[in-house]
């Protein structure tokens, strides 16, 4: 089953993405991105996102696709919680879905300042794949 | 962590022998207790930074060291451009010159005290807060290139405060160096609505009272008295710093090897100080640094508003502003020569000791004010930097608590309306529009800020002066 999670570290927050596929993992890891500051299942698919990333390797297009959703985050004071991801050749296209920050609604507890490349990893696992790293709060 | 793998030097000083591609120790300043309370992985990172080119005398970690990426929080290091040295990316951090500044209100807690709920909310109401706060300044282009380029000095100029200010901020308030042409659009976007907003996380704005006194000569010197009520705030470069740090962190990881930078761990990207990548990043992280500046100095003025319209007599007079995320050149002695070196703190405080050149006049006989922010529950601490700190840490103390555990385990053990609840039948007012927010950061969350104060004390990485205690705290 596609999953995702956070794991520890000290200052900061670990995300992980679990999928069949790389582009499902590098799904349920934006969820878990939204998850480090308010509940996904609150955020309403009202708006959509177009994005797209290009890295010479998959784990610097982890990265690349995490910061990219930070920026959008950031500039459209927006959530998101519904993903569509297409990765073909080290380039990745995606929809985000989501909506406005509403404060009461969200309680968004911290903002994302950006993906490190601490505990990065793209990595097959008996699910499928996994991709995973720190971000930075 | 664990002690065998550290050789003891004193009650406060811990070596990690230069070994394989270390160029240099390891040298971490703790007490035994806040050593063993470090993730392994501060060992693992002080060990690696020990690795790079252009090094000077040690790898050194801050009593209230933690697990980074790449160098510890509460690292410090430097490095000779001459000799290969590198910048670092990682070595900054994201929240480019992320600091603290303080300001006297010349009021006594027993004025401010039966107002403090209000003050508290008019407080939260002028300074935008938390996830999805908006400016209410926006930038054109050359006016963001203005402000990367001159910082408070800037905003001071646009009527966010006095030139008085300028005298009491590393660098008179403007960074030399930065190029606001090493900035990206993308960075220069995530800015545009965030000039004088506070963030959120460990950033905050509190109402403080000087609660105890250490070092009456020192306190005298700062104007810091008994009881006196200051404001401190805590916040940084805000999206352009995030964004540039953003950028780099993937540029050095890409580019760092292909300059000959070899690294035991791609989180310490970094670039030879003598590259284009190097040069571009100091012009941009210079940029970043005035930003921070400059939005600590127009909260500053968001600040003198509401204190003049809630109490008249009140004089915000400005004490000091440090960064705790930077990396500036500056002189330091190697052995028997002087060097001109690139030293980087991240999640560590610069801290002159008396007579330094580049304090201010109204310091330089005692040393340099050092800030070190708590926890909304425990307290904040100011110290005076040491003679003796250059030799011991080039001139750098610690900059705060330091987690003590994961926000998880924080949101798992606290609900934000219990720490809320609980602060305020302490007296202590907490405004955030994010319950889950001040869970993640409840005061328990934190280790014992007076333990880590006390080891740099110890240490003589600087001295304590003053305890100063919350009264109201705003966060996002």
């Amino acid at each position: 089953m596609p999953h995702w999670e956070h794991f520890a570290h000290d200052a900061d927050i670990g995300v992980a993405g679990v999928g069949p596929t790389k582009a499902e993992a590098f799904r349920e890891a934006a969820i878990a991105l939204t998850a480090v500051v308010a509940d996904p299942g609150a955020v309403l698919a009202v708006d959509t996102v177009a994005i797209a990333c290009k890295a010479p390797t998959d784990e610097l297009l982890f990265v690349d696709w995490l910061n990219a959703l930070v920026f959008e985050m950031s500039v459209r004071s927006m959530l998101f919680s519904e993903f569509s991801v297409h990765i073909t050749d080290g380039e990745l296209t995606a929809e985000a879905r989501g909506e406005r920050v509403d404060p009461v609604r969200h309680e968004p507890a911290v903002e994302i300042k950006g993906a490190t490349v601490t505990a990065l990893r793209v990595e097959p696992v008996a699910e499928g794949w996994r991709a995973q790293c720190v971000v930075d709060v | 962590m664990d002690l065998t793998s550290l050789v003891r030097k004193s009650e406060i000083e811990w070596w990690i022998p230069a070994t394989g591609a270390m160029r240099v120790p390891g040298v971490i300043y703790a007490s035994e207790p806040l050593v063993l309370g470090m993730d392994e992985k501060v060992r693992e990172q002080v060990t690696n930074v020990a690795t790079l080119p252009g090094i000077q005398r040690a790898s050194y970690a801050m009593p209230d060291a933690h697990w980074g990426y790449g160098f510890p929080i509460g690292g410090v290091a430097a490095f000779d451009p001459d000799e290969g040295g590198v910048v670092s990316a990682g070595g900054v951090g994201f929240d480019i010159s992320c600091g603290v500044r303080a300001l006297h209100t010349g009021l006594t807690s027993e004025a401010v005290q039966p107002l403090t709920r209000r003050l508290a909310t008019e407080l939260s109401r002028s300074v935008p807060a938390g996830v999805g706060s908006r400016s209410r300044i926006e930038l054109d282009d050359a006016e963001l290139d203005a402000m990367l380029t001159r910082g408070a000095q800037w905003a001071v100029d646009r009527g966010f405060g006095f030139k008085a200010d300028l005298d009491v901020i590393e660098e008179h308030g403007c960074m030399p160096g930065a190029d606001p042409a090493c900035v990206s659009e993308r960075a220069r976007r995530r800015q545009r609505n965030e000039m004088g907003t506070l963030g959120s996380g460990n950033h905050y704005l509190e109402v403080q009272r000087v609660a105890e006194i250490y070092d009456e000569p020192a306190a005298a010197a700062f104007g810091l008295r008994l009881d006196e009520v200051l404001v401190s705030i805590h916040c940084g470069s805000r999206g352009l710093g995030h964004q540039i740090g953003t950028e780099f962190l993937k540029e050095m990881a890409i580019e760092g090897p292909r300059l000959g930078v070899s690294v035991p761990d791609r989180e310490l990207a970094c670039a030879p100080v003598h590259s284009e990548l190097g040069a571009r990043y100091l012009g941009a992280m210079r940029a970043g640094i005035n930003c921070a500046l400059a939005n600590r100095q127009i909260i500053t003025h968001f600040v003198r508003q509401v204190f003049a319209d809630l109490f008249p007599s009140s004089r915000l007079v400005l004490l000091y502003d440090v960064s705790h995320n930077t990396c500036k050149l500056e002189e330091h002695t190697c052995g028997p020569v002087r060097r001109s070196l690139f030293v980087h703190r991240k999640g560590a405080t610069r801290a002159l000791g008396p007579g330094h050149p580049d304090l201010p006049e109204v310091f330089r006989e005692i040393g340099q004010p050092v800030l070190i922010g708590g926890t909304m529950g425990t307290a904040s601490y100011v110290l005076v930097g040491t003679r003796e700190s250059e030799a011991r840490s080039f001139s750098s103390s610690c900059h705060g608590a330091g987690r003590a555990m994961s926000r998880h385990e924080a949101l798992r053990r606290w609900k934000g309306s219990e720490v809320i609840h609980a602060l305020g039948a302490r007296g202590i007012v907490v405004k955030s529009p994010s319950p889950r927010g001040v869970a993640e950061e409840a005061p328990g969350a934190y280790k014992d800020v007076g333990a880590v104060v006390d080891a740099a004390d110890q240490a003589g990485l600087s001295r304590k002066v003053a305890r100063l205690e919350p009264m109201a705290c705003v966060k996002g």
